[in-house]
């Protein structure tokens, strides 16, 4: 939303005269459902560049962004102390997605400004950010947010994740990992040409838990008490069915 | 085939939960113990987070204490008595626990502790079991009778109560607080206590080790029962698919585990056990010695 709003402030700003080039975007699905046998899952946005005149000679670039829910994380690091790994800085930080990922048709500093990068926070690194005073080295603990989440998929920057033929038709599939925090996830689209915006798409994609994995999460945090008796009531009620059963097959 | 576990968060393979539940249940069986103390970091190696795996394991650790203690009911092996007297201090002891875990937790330390405990505990019932069956298997060859001291100090605390199953007249102090002891490692370690219990029942408390084991199992049932709630109420940690999984596993394999244990020697049977749960033990001093190769961590929170 804030990038939205400084985007169409600078497109104000800029006066550009008119909207040479539109995207036109269509998704392979608008929800996600997390159910008992989730594993993981892709999307597929594919779209064309609509034009009233024919196209510029430079370069145009496509960015496709997906941002999960904002999640305040503390990244911690280990220290040797006593001779044993013991967590002991830690870093708190307000702002980071769930999930990131930003697929171009070439590589991001290629076809994006590194000024629209600071306004927009297209790149990863910049879509993380503590409000506050930063503290000492506090970029490492950032950067070691971003290599963790990179090699667990849940960052992923793909120079070359999107296909563009003819500098009007594109398409891109963002996978997906299994371990996905639920809710909104805001799906951006940016053309460019020589480094600037020209253009802006954005929509958003609904990924939530469905059935059984819904109904229990629920329970679990809206009724504990209930989920702990009910814990227990499998249990006991497991523990009782395996001696009578095996006990009748002793007989 | 994977499934989503829905309170971890994560996808797991639901025939490595089914064949995990199996091994550790088999090895309960043969050994007799709970397996808990096994179970709960083999999950840390799989990538349940270490706070769902306590939890859980506490809620499957009640499932097949039920099903043990059922047939020493039956047997009349279990001492009522003196079980509330433990299971008073259990529940006192697992109430600090949860208070510990949930300090630490915040701290960001709980992994740490819970490891730590692992290997404190795991090293040293590890390495007295495997010296007590080498010099049980050196002895069994000579046949000598070791006899049971019968006057300590503990009989001279007050508080005297009757335990008759047990035939014991001694003071309910050190029940007590062996119960407190096992409450707190239950909490923490997601663990039923057992393999901490057995001994200081039979070495500190001096009972007859046939009412030990279903006594011992009875008070753990409350125990865990007192944990699970409570690691459901403030935590939101357990997991029931994941303590479902491991269930169904655990309670065939307890029962095949069972009919190996018969065909073994007993002195064997321990040395086996104490050279697994030493190498557990290792795997996690290990992990806690070497530098890791990702020296960060990403925890929840972004408070203060």
């Amino acid at each position: 939303m804030i990038r939205l709003l400084t985007l169409c402030s600078l497109l104000v700003c800029a006066a550009l005269p008119l909207r040479a080039e539109e995207i036109v975007v269509g998704l392979s699905r608008d929800e996600v459902a997390i159910t008992a046998t989730f594993d993981g899952s892709d999307i597929l946005i594919f779209g064309a560049v609509k034009r009233d005149e024919p196209a510029p000679l430079d370069d145009l670039g496509v960015i496709v962004t997906v941002a999960g829910p904002d999640v305040p994380v503390t990244v911690r690091r280990k220290d040797r102390r006593l001779g044993i790994w013991v967590n002991t800085e830690s870093v708190d930080i307000d702002v980071a997605p769930s999930f990131y990922a930003v697929a171009t048709n070439k590589p991001l500093d290629q076809i994006l400004d590194e000024k629209e990068d600071v306004n927009t926070r297209i790149s990863t690194k910049r879509s993380i950010r503590s409000i506050g005073p930063s503290e000492m080295g506090s970029i490492h603990f950032a950067e070691a947010l971003i290599r963790i989440r990179e090699a667990s998929g849940l960052y992923q920057t793909l120079p070359d994740g999107v296909w563009l033929k003819d500098d009007t038709l594109f398409r891109t599939l963002i996978a997906l990992p299994a371990n996905l925090t639920e809710g909104t996830y805001e799906i951006e689209i940016y053309l460019t040409r020589n480094g600037q915006i020209i253009d802006l798409y954005n929509t958003d994609i609904a990924v939530k838990k469905v059935g059984l994995e819904r109904w229990l999460y629920n329970l679990a945090h809206e009724n504990a008490l209930l989920y702990g008796l009910m814990s227990l009531a499998i249990a006991i009620a497991a523990g009782w069915g395996a001696s009578a059963i095996f006990s009748a097959f002793r007989r | 085939m994977q499934i989503y576990l829905p309170i971890a968060e994560v996808s797991v393979n639901a025939f490595l939960l089914l064949g995990l539940g199996g091994i550790v249940g088999i090895l309960s069986g043969m050994f007799g113990v709970g397996g808990g103390f096994l179970m709960t970091p083999l999950l840390f190696f799989i990538g349940i987070p270490p706070a769902v795996a306590v939890a859980t394991e506490a809620n499957q650790i009640v499932a097949s204490s039920f099903s043990g203690v059922l047939a020493h009911f039956k047997r009349k092996t279990v001492d009522l008595r003196m079980g509330t007297v433990l299971l008073v201090g259990g529940l006192i002891g697992s109430a600090l626990g949860i208070v510990v875990f949930n300090y630490l937790r915040a701290l960001g330390q709980v992994d740490l502790l819970v490891k730590l405990c692992y290997v404190i505990f795991l090293g040293l019932i590890g390495s007295l079991m495997f010296m007590e069956s080498l010099r049980a298997i050196r002895k069994s060859s000579k046949g000598v009778v070791t006899t049971r001291r019968k006057h300590t100090w503990i009989h001279n605390l007050p508080f005297k109560m009757k335990f008759r199953v047990s035939g014991l007249y001694i003071s309910v102090i050190p029940p007590l607080l062996v119960g407190v002891a096992v409450g707190i490692l239950a909490a923490i370690m997601g663990v039923g206590g057992g393999f901490i219990m057995v001994p200081a029942m039979i070495y500190l408390l001096g009972m007859p080790t046939k009412v030990v084991v279903g006594t011992s199992l009875f008070q753990i049932i409350f125990v865990t029962a007192f944990t699970t709630m409570l690691h459901a109420t403030t935590n939101f940690t357990v997991d029931v698919v994941l303590a479902v999984l491991l269930l169904i596993g655990g309670v065939v394999g307890a029962q095949i585990g069972t009919r190996i244990g018969v065909r073994m020697k007993a002195e064997q049977l321990r040395i086996w056990l104490a050279i697994m749960v030493l190498a557990v033990c290792g795997k996690l001093a290990f992990d806690l010695l070497v530098m890791p190769t990702e020296l960060y961590s990403i925890g929840e929170g972004g408070h203060g």
